[in-house]
């Protein structure tokens, strides 16, 4: 009996579930916030992906958690750069819809 | 199958059914808040999915790292910025953007399935099975060592930038938080005044 646990299949399926909320997140937010929050979404599908590879298909199971964990500092440093970002917008525009924010000067 | 196999697979559907409760959340609540909270629900799920691909460091980071600070530093984001209920209403989106919004997500589903369905995964001739930590970190620090020192400087690129640019649009008053202020209260200057001389036992 296969072990739905223990198939490549379910954890690739389960990561395109996660790109799609993400990609869905991404197009139907309307804050900065949100959007922010589906590109997380979508960077843990990614993660899971190189999981799922590196336990099922690599040679050496170090490689996969090694990108995985590069990602999740991306995600950190990146989620650090637009809060400090959306805090500077807000201050400036008083808002944080990203229509609301048109100018594109010094 | 054993007992303990169903226990394992009955965990594994409920860490699934977290991911898509959270992610559910995530891009369909009204108030921003919750829509943080469900991704904290969505990160826990993932860590468990983590801990049945065999990594138990890489969940312990997922649970520290995306759930402990990513969520916390988004919540200040929010918390910064405009009330809850005033981005409430602004959230509802217009039927037109949902029809984007659907259909994009469809069009990258179905493209995505019709690969992975189609490719057919080989495994590698040999593998490690080695999924400690000491192993982890042995490859971190000898073979992937630039891959460490990027993390590193990428945080630290990110740390910067982020001061810079959250201090960018302050008022002229509050250019400089760290100067000493002109006129501290009383209590303060009363406590330097008595521990001026006994406070360093070698004067």
């Amino acid at each position: 009996m296969i072990l739905i646990s223990d198939n490549l299949y379910t954890y690739l399926i389960l990561a395109v579930f996660l790109l799609i909320a993400g990609i869905y997140g991404l197009v139907q937010h309307k804050t900065f916030i949100g959007m922010l929050v589906s590109t997380e979404l979508i960077l843990n599908g990614a993660g899971i992906n190189f999981m799922a590879f590196n336990r099922f298909l690599a040679p050496d199971p170090a490689i996969g958690q090694i990108i995985t964990l590069f990602i999740m500092g991306i995600a950190a440093a990146e989620a650090a750069i637009v809060v400090s970002f959306i805090i500077a917008v807000f201050r400036k525009y008083h808002s944080i819809d990203p229509d609301d924010v048109m100018e594109l000067k010094g | 199958m054993t007992f303990y196999q169903y226990i394992a697979e009955g965990l594994f559907f409920v860490f699934v059914l977290l991911i898509m409760a959270g992610s559910f959340i995530t891009i369909r609540a009204r108030i921003l808040m919750h829509t943080v909270l469900g991704l904290a629900v969505a990160l826990l799920g993932v860590a468990g999915i983590y801990f049945y691909l065999g990594s138990m460091f890489l969940t312990l980071m997922q649970i520290l790292i995306y759930v402990g600070a990513v969520c916390i530093v988004l919540i200040f984001g929010i918390m910064v910025g405009s009330t809850p209920t005033e981005i409430a209403e602004k959230t509802i989106k217009d039927r037109k953007n949902i029809f984007l919004a659907v259909s994009a997500a469809a069009a990258a589903f179905f493209l995505l399935m019709i690969s992975i369905l189609k490719t057919e995964w080989i495994a590698a001739a040999a593998q490690v099975r080695d999924f400690s930590a000491e192993h982890l970190g042995e490859s971190f620090l000898y073979q992937y060592c630039l891959a460490f020192e990027l993390i590193s400087v990428i945080l630290l690129i990110a740390i910067v930038g982020a001061i810079i640019l959250a201090r960018e649009g302050r008022g002229q008053d509050d250019k400089n938080p760290w100067a000493a202020p002109t006129q501290g209260p009383a209590h303060v200057k009363e406590l330097t005044s008595v521990t001026e001389n006994k406070g360093d036992p070698l004067a």
